[in-house]
């Protein structure tokens, strides 16, 4: 079996968001990048594929230059391979497009993206990839096994799970529960080390106008200071959530 | 011309966001100048959208449909949008309409924008505001496409009447066999509790209850509010409580009218997911966490002994006003 995995490089999840030139970019100074948790989570469901089954694992990226040490890290994690697409991702279709470019040119049979990246959390490009591929696909997924040909998966759905058959080739939408969080891996020192000499090649991307642009960014109002109510009158806090609030 | 939404429905009912995304599609008919047609999939009585502004409704009867199937949802949504010359097509953000959208947004070669928290800015560039960054920032995109995909976060524009006279009329879909190559073949749904996608109300609780034996407190107080119980990270990972209640930038996201937060100092990842909830309360020892600079009220003091005293309370509140 040959799995892509879609990583997305993403400001980690404890970085100050702000944005530059007259709110129009974000502000990289100071941020850490780290692969997006959704992808990450798929990305060691593919190094059990590929420990357990014999599969291969190449991981892609749209990105520039400054994205490789975010595919080297994948790399010392555990895949064979990795792909970079030469270009700055603008949209999630343009990004769905080079990504199902590089899924057909290299014949994958399972391809596993996160459900959504925590930078623009667009939660498109899988769904898109695989309406482009016209492969089958499952957003949201908790569980993946597969046996041949055929793929058995769990999805989220609101209040509970639905467990799904379906076939190969497919489209995965990854996140937590595809791996437990205790089974994420630290890259060790043997697996950064063979990282530096593992391929990675870097192909230009497939033309395509955007379909979409971020024009400006905002950051959320400042909020107004927290009431704080004494534990000794509840009543009050059942009173400003009654008439002030207007929620219970 | 026209702006299509997808009204979705469970066991024949409309879900409250297909009544928030039918007010979502008729603010953008009347900035366009068109008329709201709702997609129907094996829901009953179509009438109800009239009451929101959809002037057609398009029904789909077919059994193959009673299990939801993104594929074959998407042919059928992206046919009627066809059909009906859309200009629009507007979905909500569930789970199921998030696993829909992106296929029929290839389909009609639509930009597609997601997370969409308010009426379009202008229609000509057409441009909305989504939340970016988990809720951290905004952003203002411009759609360039002929057909435009949104998918509107929910509880953001709310739900208006604004009563037409509707006509329904059957819609018979063409479905092929590649449709249905994915196939659901079980469905666990815990009864009786409310989902936190659906709660108006929830109910979370952080390390800070000290134990999963502590939780009947956070349920009883859930239980006596209608609310849904939610947990932070921590808690799901030590195993005090399952997965499916992990709220937060990497679990579910929360965009209910009130959260309340026991014992959760309010970690950056955890606000992150939870921020888009109108009205957040939180009760915790530490005066100086964090989740006290993003909440509305709050209680310094032990969750396990206020909680319980709060739900007396709120007993003998629902009592007087029911």
């Amino acid at each position: 079996m040959k799995i892509l995995v879609c990583i997305s490089h993403v400001p980690d999840t404890t970085s100050k968001i702000n944005f530059v030139n007259g709110d129009t970019e974000f502000d990289t100074n100071g941020v850490q990048y780290v692969i997006n948790p959704n992808d990450e989570f798929g990305l060691t469901r593919a190094i059990w594929f590929q420990e357990q089954q014999g599969a291969k694992v190449t991981v892609v990226n749209v990105g520039g230059p400054d994205t490789e040490a975010t595919l080297r890290k994948a790399l010392a994690i555990g895949a064979d391979d990795a792909i970079r697409v030469n270009a700055v991702p603008m949209d999630g279709f343009f990004v769905a497009q080079q990504l199902a470019e590089v899924a057909k040119n290299g014949g994958y049979d399972l391809i596993i993206c996160g459900k959504e990246s925590l930078d623009y959390n667009g939660g498109m490009v899988p769904g898109m990839m695989a309406g482009l591929l016209g492969y089958n696909f499952v957003n949201a997924c908790t569980e993946l096994t597969v046996e041949g040909t055929q793929a058995k998966a769990a999805r989220e759905i609101d209040g509970g799970k639905e467990v799904i058959a379906t076939a190969l080739p497919l489209v995965v939408g990854g996140q937590k529960g595809i791996v437990e969080e205790k089974d994420l891996r630290i890259p060790n020192m043997r697996g950064i080390m063979t990282a530096r000499t593992k391929p990675l090649s870097v192909v230009e991307p497939v033309g395509g106008d955007d379909k979409t642009k971020a024009v400006k960014f905002e950051k959320p109002a400042p909020k107004s200071a927290v009431k704080m109510v004494s534990p000794d009158n509840l009543d009050e806090l059942i009173n400003l959530l009654h008439n002030e609030a207007k929620v219970i | 011309m026209s702006v299509v939404l997808y009204a979705e429905s469970s066991d024949g009912k409309f879900k409250k966001v297909a009544l928030e995304v039918a007010s979502y599609a008729k603010a953008v008919a009347d900035a366009l100048g068109t008329q709201v047609t709702a997609v129907t999939i094996n829901a009953s009585d179509a009438s109800e959208l009239g009451k929101y502004g959809v002037n057609k409704v398009l029904q789909v009867q077919n059994d193959a449909l009673q299990a939801f199937n993104a594929k074959a949802y998407a042919d059928v949504i992206q046919q009627a949008a066809r059909q009906e010359g859309a200009q629009v097509v507007v979905f909500s953000s569930s789970t199921d309409s998030l696993y829909v959208a992106p296929l029929v947004a290839v389909a009609l070669e639509a930009g597609m924008a997601s997370n969409v928290v308010a009426a379009p800015v202008s229609t000509a560039p057409f441009q909305v505001k989504r939340s970016a960054f988990s809720q951290k920032a905004f952003n203002y995109t411009t759609i360039n496409t002929a057909v435009k995909v949104l998918s509107i976060s929910k509880n953001s524009f709310g739900i208006h009447e604004n009563a037409t006279s509707v006509t329904a009329e059957a819609f018979a879909p063409q479905l092929n066999e590649g449709d249905f190559a994915t196939k659901v073949a079980a469905v666990e749904k815990a009864s009786g509790q409310v989902s936190i996608a659906d709660a108006d109300i929830v109910v979370s609780g952080g390390r800070g209850l000290k134990g999963p034996e502590n939780w009947h407190i956070l349920e009883d107080l859930a239980t006596t509010l209608g609310a849904a119980t939610a947990c932070s990270k921590p808690v799901s990972d030590i195993g005090w409580r399952p997965h499916s209640e992990h709220v937060g930038q990497t679990g579910k996201p929360v965009a209910s009218n009130l959260y309340i937060a026991l014992g959760i100092s309010g970690a950056i990842q955890h606000i992150a997911g939870i921020n888009a909830s109108k009205v957040k309360v939180v009760i915790n020892t530490d005066s100086e966490a964090p989740f006290f600079k993003v909440a509305d009220y709050g209680i310094v003091g032990d969750a396990l002994e206020i909680v319980p005293r709060l739900t007396q309370k709120l007993k003998e509140f629902k009592a007087q006003n029911s």
